[in-house]
């Protein structure tokens, strides 16, 4: 545990426990709605946020903060009202603020896209103590949303039309679903980087899947998931010097992989135990009638 | 009850509906829908697909906005109804499931929303979830995930939900659609039971099924107007209305080919 010993390190990991916690606790909401890869588009669009931070001398997690929330207020915007060409928009949307992240860090003095990289794919020996307070703080109003607002973000996200008619503010929970997504992008941002983030907000929540019944515990399970590979793959890019961000994204898929060979076996007990608590007379499989009944009363 | 009812003077209708129109796009949908509901009264719409008869039911809600005409639930203008615990919406669905698993509890917690919105939910709240999952037969499965269950147990399901907010107006949206015959049975006698306790109902329907003996009218349009409006059609004209032979939901199974309907 010597890694401990390093404020560096205290920094990486304080910041990847907060990221496990946080993007499968949106992402959750995310995969239910089935916008799995909405967070890849707020990750290219808070690309603008770092570059604007360079140029303005501002703190590119703070402008990054300010460009996702804009961006994803802008993207549930076309989800209401640009029905026809929506994805056209979106697709915009993604790489303009792609582009403007490139230019604005080139525009920067003496900025270039290598200062870029870091924000793309994390760098957690650089985070610095002003990134952890405002990794905190950010972290901090995720969890408030996503488990505060459990049941009411459950039923937007499970069933939009029906949460209308329960007297929901739809669109307001709809608005603060994209803004938590994209809080959570900023504050991953430094440990996964801007393109994986959106791999920890899925693939957690889809590896719990595979041991779930319920939402609640979909949710706890992705969590725990999230904040083990956060943990692993911080301290094996510690003692193997390896990306961290990579490491992190490729060890979640590992567990998917894991827990979906797992289950399998899970599964097929399951079904056959639904199977004998079926009633009798309502057989598994169809026996096909050699001739046609009366009671089927099938007229031509 | 029956058409009769409609007549009452002295209590607001629970539905009003007058001159609405929508549009989808460019395309009219609604034009000029004229549809009262009185309190108690279960009045089913018909007609082909595309007809309009989803759209009436989520303009009605709210999903869909007016482009001219007036809506009222309860005798208050709809924009400014926020008595949603009267409202009991069943959404035209083939699944209860999104995008991640989720048990039948879980769900048909939804329903009391509208009731306990920002609160946590209470005994009462408990209580009532329990109640509209014995109402529809699901008590048993309350813990189970709703990928496990049937198309029918699926409707159930959302009829519980619905159900759970304990409604005065139950609007449901071709709620028979895809349900096998057991569940068909059970969902029939869930809503007689919900008609005798007083329940308005307005429901989409494909055809009469086993739910004819409980509607007191039947509202038919074609084009988004309205062709008929008054007691459901029992029988007419070989195939000129949906839900003609009532006799074996059997015998309808050859004619969902789509080129009657």
């Amino acid at each position: 545990m010597d890694f401990l010993d390093f404020a560096f390190m205290q920094r990486a990991l304080l910041a990847a426990v907060l990221v496990g916690i946080t993007a499968p606790a949106i992402g959750i909401y995310l995969v239910q709605r089935r916008q799995a890869l909405m967070g890849d588009g707020i990750g290219h669009v808070a690309m603008t946020g770092v570059g604007l931070g360079f140029l303005l001398s501002a703190s590119p997690v703070w402008m990054a903060t300010l460009t996702s929330v804009l961006g994803a207020v802008l993207m549930e915007l076309i989800r209401w009202y640009g029905r026809t060409r929506g994805d056209i928009a979106l697709a915009m949307l993604f790489y303009g603020g792609m582009a403007g992240g490139v230019m604005f860090i080139n525009l920067a003095p003496g900025g270039s896209n290598a200062n870029l990289t870091s924000y793309l794919f994390g760098s957690l020996s650089t985070v610095s103590q002003s990134d952890v307070t405002a990794i905190c703080l950010l972290a901090g109003f995720v969890v408030l949303v996503t488990l505060g607002l459990r049941r009411q973000l459950f039923a937007v996200s499970q069933d939009e039309e029906f949460a209308r008619v329960t007297g929901l503010p739809v669109r307001a929970l709809n608005l603060l679903t994209a803004v938590t997504a994209a809080v959570t992008v900023t504050v991953a941002m430094r440990v996964v980087g801007l393109l994986l983030v959106s791999a920890l907000m899925v693939v957690p929540v889809a590896a719990a899947q595979q041991l779930s019944r319920s939402f609640a515990a979909t949710f706890a399970i992705a969590v725990a998931i999230g904040v083990s590979v956060t943990i692993g793959g911080t301290v094996t890019s510690y003692y193997q010097d390896v990306p961290p961000g990579a490491t992190i994204v490729l060890l979640t898929i590992a567990t998917f992989m894991a827990l979906t060979a797992l289950a399998a076996p899970l599964a097929r007990r399951r079904a056959r135990a639904a199977a004998s608590g079926q009633p009798a007379g309502d057989p598994a499989e169809c026996a096909i009638p050699a001739t046609r009944e009366a009671t089927d009363k099938v007229g031509v | 009850m029956g058409v009769g009812a409609l007549g009452d003077p002295g209590i607001e209708p629970v539905i009003a509906m007058r001159g609405v129109r929508a549009d989808l796009g460019s395309r009219p949908v609604l034009r000029g829908i004229d549809l009262t509901v009185a309190h108690g009264e279960v009045v089913a719409l018909l007609g082909a697909n595309g007809s309009g008869k989803s759209t009436a039911i989520r303009t009605l809600i709210g999903q869909v906005p007016v482009s001219a005409g007036e809506i009222a639930l309860f005798g208050t203008e709809r924009r400014r109804f926020r008595d949603w615990a009267r409202v009991g919406y069943v959404p035209q669905r083939t699944t209860a499931a999104g995008g991640v698993p989720a048990t039948v509890t879980e769900i048909v917690s939804s329903g009391r929303l509208s009731r306990a919105r920002f609160g946590v939910l209470r005994k009462a709240d408990h209580a009532a979830v329990r109640r509209a999952l014995e109402l529809v037969g699901m008590a048993d499965r309350a813990k189970d995930s709703v990928n496990a269950l049937s198309g029918g147990q699926h409707q159930r399901v959302l009829i519980a939900r619905a159900l759970a907010a304990e409604p005065e107006l139950l609007i449901m949206d071709e709620p028979m659609a895809g349900v096998d015959l057991a569940s068909q049975e059970v969902l029939a006698q869930t809503l007689r039971e919900q008609v005798a306790a007083g329940t308005t109902v307005l429901l989409v329907l494909h055809e009469l099924g086993p739910l004819e003996p409980l509607i007191d009218r039947a509202v038919v349009l074609r084009d988004g107007c309205v062709l008929h409006d008054g007691p459901p059609p029992r029988a007419v004209g070989q195939h000129a209305l949906p839900g003609h032979d009532h006799v074996h939901p059997h015998e309808h199974t050859p004619v969902r080919t789509g080129l009657l309907s």
